[in-house]
């Protein structure tokens, strides 16, 4: 018997005597990041209908494989083998490490998950059901201190995905200065990615988290009082930026296979 | 106008107890503190109650109302639904003292177990100076009670209780991040300190520690997480470990 059952403590035999719905969040959060992960694996395994009338999914930016349209990569660079061992490499697998990394090790995100996957704990003041309990003190979630080279290679992916959304500023005859939903579609994903790691702990630590001495460093004390600002808010921007780069892929998709018609607004 | 309240207050010790049923008169505007004092001048006068300011700011009447840690003298009645039974119990990370009043010496040892803040040698008392952005940043850590809601709603401890030998809890943390961060603290060590002999690495970032923080300060965002961060730079950054080799070649 252990924690809240613990013999010095009070006898209380329910695991929570909370009465409201602490279920409700986690179980929110299970369903739509578990949907995010099967939609995500379908997508990354499918290797085609990433690239239509110079929109780029997401997913699949940058394209590096050889296996990849001509169009969707970036000046022709294509320095990875379309197969390995004998297997087809969808590009999206390539690249899936980083951001994947990256919102697998975000502070918000591991709050998250850990509530809702792993039920430690499912909700405050509710009992988890582990017996043991380690932290993030033993591998493999010691690896969660890896989370600002991902941040830093995250920032990389937004220059990409930015550039995309310019990219999406054409019409398929290729001429510049049109735009359509899907450019829209693109530069929101795009916008909020960079919120996103703006926002992010690691980089507010970077900024200036890490100081002594605000007062000797008054210019990095203000990039650090706007980022923190940004940091309140950093679990919206990981839902938001989250569902709309799954709505740009999905957006992608459905004009690739001609399921959706890309309108042009001029 | 008074109503009646159903309540069901935890009686009992170390040895054994269970939750009592109780109803009792309730008025507009009186918190949960004041129907356990209702209680205990009319039903129940041997109930065991832990209380002092009735205003918030000591931290004595911690305990858990309808399952959540919270401060019996901060908590309106009638933020609960006029039919609702409230159900109060004694802080469940803690062993129970008798009632509602658990034994928190945990806490007190921990406290213990943090280096103080040491003074640079070459400022004699007096002459130290402090810019008031520098100052500001531990002012948020400075507002704790000490209430001990953050120590007992976190999981590490509440749902294991072997680890309360090498985990400081989020209470201390801020302890620690608030020195970490003093511009004229000359410790070495507090970060690797924290990992190691705190129990830094054992949080998982669940954030409850804030979500009970009867003074809102955001433990997890201000003070565990930078704290991570600082853990990493010395540890589990191998650029600044690389970079810190080459100064010393360079040194040398």
């Amino acid at each position: 018997m252990s924690g809240v059952f613990s013999p010095s403590r009070a006898k209380i035999k329910e695991r929570t005597l909370r009465t409201d719905k602490w279920w409700l969040e986690p179980a929110i959060t299970f369903g739509v990041l578990f949907s995010f992960v099967i939609y995500a694996t379908f997508r990354a395994f499918e290797g085609a209908n990433y690239y239509a009338q110079h929109l780029i999914s997401p997913f699949y930016s940058p394209c590096l494989s050889e296996a990849c349209v001509p169009e969707a990569t970036m000046f022709g660079w294509t320095p990875v083998s379309a197969e390995i061992f004998n297997f087809a490499l969808s590009p999206a697998l390539i690249i899936l490490i980083f951001p994947l990394g990256f919102r697998m090790t975000c502070y918000y995100y591991r709050k998250a998950y850990y509530r809702s996957f792993w039920m430690s704990p499912p909700a405050c003041a509710v009992a988890e059901p582990h017996k043991t309990y380690t932290g993030e003190t033993r591998a493999p979630l010691i690896l969660q201190n890896a989370h600002r080279w991902f941040f830093y290679f995250g920032l990389i992916f937004n220059v990409i995905l930015t550039y995309d959304a310019i990219i999406s500023f054409k019409n398929p005859e290729g001429e510049w200065g049109h735009m359509s939903v899907g450019s829209l579609v693109l530069v929101v994903s795009s916008t909020l990615l960079w919120f996103y790691s703006l926002s992010c702990h690691s980089c507010r630590h970077t900024i200036g988290g890490r100081l002594k001495h605000f007062s000797k460093h008054p210019v990095r004390y203000k990039i650090w009082s706007w980022v923190s600002v940004l940091n309140h808010s950093h679990q919206k921007f990981a839902w938001y930026s989250l569902l709309a780069v799954a709505f740009a892929d999905i957006y992608v998709r459905q004009v690739a296979t001609g399921a959706w018609t890309n309108f042009y607004f001029f | 106008m008074a109503r009646k309240l159903n309540l069901r207050i935890w009686r009992g010790d170390a040895t054994d107890g269970g939750l009592k049923d109780v109803q009792v008169d309730v008025n507009e505007g009186e918190v949960v503190l004041d129907v356990i004092h209702r209680v205990q001048a009319t039903q129940m006068g041997d109930l065991a109650v832990r209380w002092n300011c009735k205003a918030g700011k000591c931290g004595s009447c911690s305990m858990e109302i309808n399952g959540k840690p919270r401060l019996a003298c901060m908590t309106q009645v009638a933020s609960f639904d006029e039919n609702e039974t409230i159900t109060v119990t004694p802080l469940r990370a803690f062993p129970v003292i008798k009632d509602l009043v658990a034994d928190v010496s945990f806490n007190y040892k921990k406290a213990m177990e943090v280096p103080a803040y040491e003074h640079p040698k070459e400022l004699a008392p007096g002459e130290a100076r402090m810019e008031q952005i520098d100052v500001e940043r531990s002012q948020e850590f400075r507002k704790c009670i000490e209430c001990f809601l953050c120590q007992d709603v976190c999981h590490v401890i509440r749902d294991h209780e072997e680890n309360k030998k090498s985990f400081a809890g989020p209470r201390f943390f801020i302890r620690i991040a608030e020195l970490d961060m003093h511009p004229l603290d000359t410790l070495k060590n507090r970060k690797r300190k924290a990992q190691e002999e705190h129990g830094l690495g054992m949080c998982n970032i669940t954030k409850c520690c804030t979500e009970v923080c009867p003074e809102h300060i955001k433990i997890t965002d201000n003070a565990i997480i930078p704290m991570k961060e600082r853990v990493v730079d010395i540890k589990y950054d191998p650029a600044r470990m690389f970079a810190g080799i080459l100064k010393r070649e360079k040194r040398n």
